[in-house]
């Protein structure tokens, strides 16, 4: 099908996309990377009468480190995302581990971080990221910006504290310490590599003297993104397998997954515990490795 | 509301001064008011990949793209690989290796991978990488062996 019609604004400046996008904020959408809006709109399951495009914005394309976090632009792409170099240390390994199951090379040239974040899917990888790295998202309104953690923003799948009339300007990741021994990775399950996640969870791990002493937990979800009780049993453990086990069982006890054609509820949260524990046991055994790089 | 917008396309080096409406879709401003047709739609919500084209070299999903956002970019469609009436070195694997049945995908895998192979042809050499890129697009006479076996005879892998 084709989008019902709309009118179209592309600014140049981010003030002129805010006063834009306030003229009637119910009914606008903000357009980035349209990898999953402009899809919608085509099966008019979207029907904005105003689309303020902010692809002409070049202040929001930008990654740059600003002391210790990563500040992620709104224009910046998956892409861009895919090469370890992004940003320094175990971050940058981190998000280029995320980055390749974002759908596939055509869209991650298009679709970017800070739409993710603003979309909400309950099965985004960069939303799981967001939360597992309590990222902070800036939004810009009429009354000026805001910055909110992501322990704040998620309400819900597709539902954030976002205001119509506010844009999800920039991400900002913090940095992970260099000064421990530091393990990051990603799990994902799911059914073909066109295939949304079933299951997926980000895990950051700080080691020090054979202890985990913090670990970060993110998985997909609606309102539930961040595994908090995985990650208070984990701290001050030892990094056993029956210990990263029990913390894969208490994710998934926490998580709230949806029924879906292929994955009921139940199967969700069994697979969640699944990638919790798998991501689990791989950054401890990243942060092995960096020891050997140090 | 939605009243046509004059743009200037510039499509394998040629500019085409069209007036679109913003709703248009890349791909069908490249087929109706271009004339290209070599572009397919296939399912309007970026899985297929049959309306992949170059969007200032990169390959992205046209269905994805409204026309209006590709004003003053450098576009090229399948129609412009083929140089002094000989065919891209790929679209010649593609028939020695038989990389296509009844067609209809063809176009979108020929620019996906000639976006990321003339770029990056250390694609064709790591099995990994290059699964991942041809499973960008879906093909349903499962030809993927036979384009797998025209990007290493065409890239050298």
């Amino acid at each position: 099908m084709k989008p019902a019609p709309f009118d179209y604004v592309a600014p140049a400046e981010l003030s002129e996309a805010v006063s834009a996008l306030a003229e009637r904020p119910e009914t606008s959408r903000v357009l980035a990377g349209g990898q999953s809006l402009l899809l919608l709109m085509n099966f008019r399951l979207e029907r904005p009468t105003l689309l303020v495009d902010v692809n002409g914005v070049g202040a929001l394309d930008t990654i740059t480190v600003t002391g210790d976090a990563l500040r992620v632009g709104a224009l910046a792409r998956h892409r861009a995302f895919e090469t370890p170099a992004v940003a320094p240390g175990a971050l940058g390994r981190l998000l280029s581990r995320v980055s390749p199951f974002i759908a596939h090379p055509p869209v991650r040239v298009r679709g970017t971080m800070a739409g993710s974040l603003a979309w909400a899917h309950p099965q985004s990888e960069w939303c799981a990221t967001a939360a597992a790295l309590d990222a902070v998202i800036e939004l810009t309104g009429p009354s000026g910006s805001r910055a909110v953690t992501a322990s704040d923003y998620f309400l819900g799948a597709f539902r954030t504290v976002r205001q119509p009339d506010e844009i999800v300007t920039s991400v900002e990741l913090p940095l992970l310490p260099e000064s421990d021994a530091v393990g990051v990775a990603f799990v994902e399950q799911h059914r073909t590599h066109l295939s949304f996640a079933q299951a997926a969870a980000v895990v950051a791990l700080v080691l020090r003297d054979g202890a985990i002493a913090g670990a970060r937990i993110g998985m997909t979800g609606a309102a539930v993104r961040r595994a908090r009780e995985a990650e208070d049993w984990l701290a001050g453990r030892e990094p056993e397998p029956a210990v990263l086990a029990r913390a894969g069982e208490l994710a998934a006890a926490a998580a709230d997954p949806y029924q879906e054609l292929h994955a009921g509820v139940e199967y969700k949260r069994h697979a969640t515990g699944v990638v919790v524990r798998r991501a689990l046991t791989e950054a401890l055994r990243d942060a092995q490795d960096g020891r050997g790089r140090a | 509301m939605s009243a046509g917008v004059p743009i200037r396309l510039t499509v394998n080096g040629t500019a085409y001064d069209v007036t679109v409406e913003p709703r248009r879709n890349l791909a069908d401003v490249l087929r109706g008011a271009c004339g290209l047709t070599g572009t397919k739609l296939g399912c309007e919500h970026g899985v297929c990949g049959s309306c992949t084209v170059l969007v200032d070299g990169e390959g992205v999903r046209s269905c994805l793209m409204l026309a209006v956002q590709a004003a003053g970019r450098d576009i090229r469609t399948v129609e412009g690989l083929a140089a002094d009436g000989r065919l891209h070195p790929f679209q010649e694997a593609m028939s020695a290796e038989h990389g296509l049945q009844c067609g209809f995908c063809t176009a979108g895998f020929v620019m996906l991978v000639v976006g990321a192979l003339d770029a990056d042809p250390s694609v064709a050499r790591d099995p990994e990488r290059l699964d991942a890129l041809l499973s960008s697009n879906l093909c349903r006479c499962t030809g993927y062996e036979g384009i797998r076996r025209a990007v290493l005879r065409a890239y050298g892998g």
